[in-house]
């Protein structure tokens, strides 16, 4: 025991001192080969003749060997840059890969279509993308959201209202636990036919399905949670003159939220399959319906665009849930950052 | 601390109310069976008064402290507060468990303000807030979590937050149990100090003898369970009082005898 934490303490400011050192020649080096990186998938992009027929190929190159520069530039004042250059430091190891792949893709389609061409479409064509489709985009990304927001508040909202009530009541629990686990773990993509015929709308169907999938994981744990709040919590409440309102608001909810947002992140991510797949089938807009609407016309650049729009605000959305859950559950010890 | 006379120290203020405790029995259902824990126990317990419970492990002393904190209905007999009958949980009577039970999810400020808020009088009263946390000396951990708090200090949090709802009786349930033996002797001065400042009945359930001792102005044996009381023991000692004492040692070893323990003294 004593000659590791010896160890230990010798050990702890070598390797900090070495860090310090190396920092300087290592990050500028780094720096530096991110810079070359870009500046490579820049040249990579103006050196040889595309093998089709993109219109941003010289955009895309010209706006890589911007980067570079930026990156250079960045590499060597982060010094005077504060924040950002601390922030452009950390990723510039990121950013070598990214130079890297991004060459490497650009070579292997649009240059030697070293893979089979309209399946791979090149970086430049996703950009074509971004610039030329940029409307019909946007209004599926608006699409999205609106209908995956409505439907999410909707089914988190019920599921921890049933969820605090089955915990809390036991009348409750009576009727709605035996509901809860007929129809609860039914996949809510099941119901599609029938929601799509017996909604008035495509649009109201599927903000249903995916309130539906949101609802049961955030009741079965909101539930789970308000079970398991200890009776201690209780008594001292009691013996302090709370009333049952007191306990239910200031003592259940509390000591259960924790549980409530594990089932807030596990409903979020059965929507996000509820809403692609309704977009997919029923509903004639959002990212879904444009994935759909781009494989039918074989445009698969579009489709990349759209699942990196896709998986930006997936993960947008997972990161402002647990930012909201980091502000309010700051007295846990140890939460998992995302 | 000013030493008081043994006079003194048996005349108490007019905060504490005074305990009833009539004939009451209680049992518990446990598969099927009837387990009883209390038979028959009657107690007068007169304002300002500090009693302790002593008893052999799992007799029934924590039950008797929940029917007096109103926690649960006896299943006979009668427990009063000042002549009326107790039916209920009731911030005039609080308890501090063995456990801290603080709540995770507030600080200690909010935690010390629980009663206030759960009494709805939290907006009008903050300033009790803030002389309850100065009173156990934890003036700059007001912003800390609980689980920032060393044991001694949560423990110290937990008798703030019942302190100030101003009890007529203090109801202590092994508040110091999970102690370590240093912060155990320092936070026992504390009670005492708190007691003869306040002024309130306190009832303390301890299977500690020589904390029994050096704390209460009347000590109860209890029997094994179903509990009855064994011995009423007035402990006519002033404080501060030191464990030393000759008077102490005689009643301790009086008492362990009680328990039947004599051998190992």
């Amino acid at each position: 025991m004593s000659t590791y934490s010896v160890s230990d303490a010798a050990a702890a400011p070598a390797p900090r001192a070495a860090v310090t050192l190396s920092n300087l020649s290592g990050s500028y080096g780094i720096g530096l080969a991110a810079s070359l990186a870009w500046l490579a998938f820049g040249l990579s992009c103006l050196y040889w003749p595309d093998v089709g027929d993109w219109s941003r190929t010289d955009s895309l190159g010209i706006g890589a060997i911007v980067i570079a520069a930026f990156v250079l530039f960045g590499t060597f004042g982060a010094d005077y840059l504060g924040g950002p250059g601390e922030a452009l430091r950390k990723r510039a190891p990121w950013l070598v890969a990214l130079g890297a792949l991004f060459t490497l893709w650009e070579v292997a389609t649009a240059k030697f279509a070293w893979l089979p061409l309209p399946f791979f479409p090149p970086p430049q064509s996703i950009l074509e993308v971004y610039t030329d489709d940029l409307p019909k985009l946007l209004d599926s990304v608006f699409a999205s959201v609106k209908l995956q927001l409505g439907g999410y508040i909707i089914g988190a909202t019920i599921g921890f209202v049933t969820g605090v009530s089955i915990g809390w009541s036991q009348k409750a629990g009576y009727w709605i636990h035996p509901v809860l686990r007929f129809i609860g773990p039914l996949p809510a993509t099941a119901w599609l036919p029938i929601a799509f015929f017996s909604f008035p709308s495509s649009w109201s169907a599927s903000t249903f399905l995916i309130a539906l999938a949101t609802g049961f994981p955030v009741t079965v744990l909101t539930w789970s949670g308000v079970a398991s709040v200890s009776s201690a919590y209780y008594d001292v409440a009691r013996t302090l003159g709370a009333k049952p309102s007191f306990l239910v608001l200031k003592v259940a909810i509390p000591a259960a939220l924790p549980h409530v947002f594990v089932g807030l992140f596990m409903g979020l991510g059965s929507s996000f399959a509820v809403l692609v797949v309704a977009e997919m089938i029923g509903v004639k807009a959002g990212l879904g319906w444009y994935l759909q609407w781009a494989q039918g016309w074989a445009a698969y650049a579009n489709m990349y665009a759209a699942l990196i729009v896709m998986s930006l605000l997936c993960s947008g959305a997972i990161t402002l849930l647990f930012r909201t859950r980091d502000r309010l559950l700051v007295w846990q010890k140890g939460v998992v950052k995302w | 601390m000013v030493v008081q006379s043994a006079a003194e120290a048996i005349t108490y203020p007019a905060v504490g109310a005074e305990l009833d405790i009539e004939g009451v029995s209680h049992a518990f259902d446990i598969d099927g069976a009837t387990l009883p824990v209390l038979d028959n126990v009657s107690l007068a317990i007169a304002p300002g008064e500090f009693v302790a419970l002593l008893g052999p492990s799992g007799c029934g002393k924590s039950t008797l402290l929940r029917l007096v904190a109103g926690l649960e209905r006896p299943r006979a007999g009668v427990l009063r507060e000042d002549e009326t009958r107790i039916t209920g949980p009731h911030p005039s009577r609080v308890v501090v468990f063995q456990d801290p039970t603080l709540f995770p999810w507030r600080s200690v400020w909010d935690n010390v303000a629980l009663g206030l808020e759960a009494q709805g009088i939290l907006k009008t009263q903050r300033h009790r807030v803030d002389d309850a946390i100065d009173l156990v000396g934890l003036s700059s951990f007001r912003n800390a979590y609980p689980h920032q708090l060393s044991g001694g200090m949560a423990q110290r949090v937990a008798l703030a937050r019942a302190l100030v709802n101003d009890p007529k009786i203090l109801v202590l349930d092994e508040p110091l149990g999970k102690l370590d033996s240093l912060t155990r002797i320092a936070m026992q001065s504390e009670i005492v100090a708190l007691w003869q400042r306040k002024g309130f009945t306190t009832l303390l359930v301890t299977h500690d003898v020589e904390e029994a001792l050096v704390l209460a102005n009347r000590v109860i044996v209890l029997s094994d369970r179903p509990a009855r009381i064994k011995a009423d023991i007035a402990v006519q000692r002033p404080y501060p009082r030191h464990r030393g004492d000759p008077y102490l040692a005689e009643l301790r070893k009086q008492i362990l005898g009680l328990l039947g323990l004599e051998a190992t003294w």
